[in-house]
């Protein structure tokens, strides 16, 4: 169970900067959060709770993303254990589901009905299928991910994982947690392993 | 006219369709490719896409009858009359940093630090002050409903629109020398880079590298220059979606909206110093005055 440790010292870090040496960044980096606190407001399911950092996200933002080799380690160690894998013990689902989940944007936003299924963003930033020519260039290309790895335990429990919880190899990865925030159940993370490396997927082919 | 622009935007549709299937080519090639090119066989991403090139000839073709001018007329009309609970006009009451009712050159030295409300303000910021302290209207009454709908336009998006046309092609000038406007920057800068909310998103996870897209949209790099006046250019903007007007406080806050944050307040110092970082980013480089969006 990884600690979600709600950094309240972030909150009151005014009080601990003047204790501590002038550092420039460090203050505007205070400053962000007050400014954050001070001038944001609960909009549908988007509550103010979300400004606050977990441990996670409040060791990336101290370190520009770049923790120390040890606390990267220690991150990825803590978030790879609170990784929950699919009852039947099966990592690989139905492709055609994982393409529909790939291809919606919604939810968490303060125009999204909380009540609605949650997609899985990945045409966003990745292209994947072939077939879809509108993906965006955040995150690397997908396409044939399969058919260069293969489909051993190995790759399929890696894909899961990293779907799961990107930051369960990389501290500070650019690339949500879907499973660990609950956006995706294991279920349709199956299928998401699937579009990515069933050889029948467009992916693949 | 908005007959014309919708019987121009359908062609540009169909054009964009056209361009996603001749897209399609250089995916199906990479087969045979090794295993670590094939991975980064993804299409070079600074090269625009068709649908994207099409657009811009089309923006440029509309530059002399852009929907914006309407919008700009109707904020001449606002800024000229007497209005609200004192009866005053802002050309007779409201300083833009160039003396009270002047607006030539105004919207490129914004945001700016005003001593007399003791803030950083961007253009739209001022603009609301000005309604509030001069003219007597109600901050809450303007902050209700702050952007244009397809129902209606709020009359402070015709007033920055008619502000900001009379800054076309003139340099951005923030006044980065000044103390607070420098505090306001970094401060944006620091707020840019700040990760939270469920899906640990930043401005910079979409904002800080150079030719990225969320699907086919262009993300400017807000952390150069060149990239951030691409941010800067075309607001206010009339929007083809939904044909409205919208300014570029409404951008940012449509992008926390989608970094899945909780909703910036109206005119805030938030918004200010992330306008504050962005449009000072840009600074020397040549503002084109209001635009149109896709």
């Amino acid at each position: 169970m990884t600690k979600k440790i709600i950094l309240l010292a972030a909150m009151t870090a005014p009080f601990m900067i003047a204790a501590q040496p002038a550092n420039a960044e460090g203050d505007y980096s205070a400053k962000a959060i007050e400014v954050f606190k001070k001038d944001f407001q609960p909009r549908g399911q988007a509550s103010i709770d979300r400004l606050a950092e977990d441990g996670l996200q409040a060791i990336c933002n101290r370190t520009g993303n770049n923790p120390s080799p040890q606390s990267a380690k220690q991150l990825e160690a803590d978030q790879m254990s609170s990784i929950k894998h699919p009852a039947d013990g099966k990592l690989m689902g139905d492709w055609k589901e994982g393409e529909k989940l790939a291809q919606s944007g919604r939810g968490f936003t303060w125009t999204d009905d909380p009540g609605l299924p949650v997609g899985g963003n990945c045409y966003n930033c990745h292209q994947i299928s072939p077939k879809e020519t509108s993906y965006g260039t955040i995150g690397p290309s997908l396409y044939q991910f399969g058919k260069l790895r293969g489909t051993s335990e190995e790759i399929q429990k890696y894909t899961y994982n990293k779907i799961f919880n990107a930051k369960s190899y990389n501290a500070c990865s650019e690339m949500p947690r879907f499973g660990h925030v609950g956006a995706l159940k294991p279920e349709q993370i199956k299928h998401l392993v699937a579009l990515l490396l069933d050889p029948e997927s467009p992916v693949n082919k | 006219m908005k007959r014309l622009i919708a019987g121009m935007l359908g062609g540009l549709l169909v054009m964009g369709g056209a361009a996603a299937q001749t897209d399609k080519k250089p995916a199906s090639k990479p087969a045979a490719k090794p295993a670590a090119q094939a991975v980064q066989a993804a299409p070079a991403a600074e090269v625009k896409d068709a649908a994207t090139l099409e657009f811009e000839k089309f923006r440029a073709e509309m530059e002399d009858s852009n929907p914006a001018e309407l919008f700009e007329m109707k904020g001449e009309e606002q800024w000229k009359a007497k209005r609200g609970p004192k009866n005053v006009s802002l050309a007779e009451s409201c300083d833009l940093g160039k003396g009270v009712g002047q607006v030539a050159g105004a919207y490129v030295i914004h945001p700016r630090y005003y001593a007399d409300a003791n803030a950083v303000m961007d253009l739209e910021r001022r603009v609301v002050w000005c309604m509030v302290e001069k003219q007597g209207f109600k901050f809450d009454d303007i902050a209700k409903k702050p952007f244009a709908d397809s129902n209606s336009t709020p009359d402070i998006t015709n007033l920055v629109t008619y502000v900001a046309t009379h800054s076309k092609n003139m340099k951005i000038a923030v006044p980065l020398d000044d103390p607070k406007v420098r505090d306001a920057f970094e401060t944006g800068k620091a707020m840019a880079a700040y990760r939270a909310g469920p899906y640990d998103f930043s401005c910079n996870t979409c904002h800080s590298g150079d030719g990225k897209r969320i699907r086919m949209q262009q993300l400017p790099n807000i952390s150069t220059p060149e990239g951030a006046i691409k941010g800067v250019q075309g607001w206010p903007g009339y929007r083809m979606t939904g044909g409205v007007m919208l300014t570029h406080q409404w951008r940012m806050t449509d992008c926390f909206r989608q970094q899945r944050f909780p909703q910036p307040k109206y005119a805030s110092d938030a918004i200010a110093n992330l306008l504050t970082y962005m449009i000072g980013t840009a600074n020397g480089l040549e503002y084109k005055g209001p635009g149109i969006k896709r």
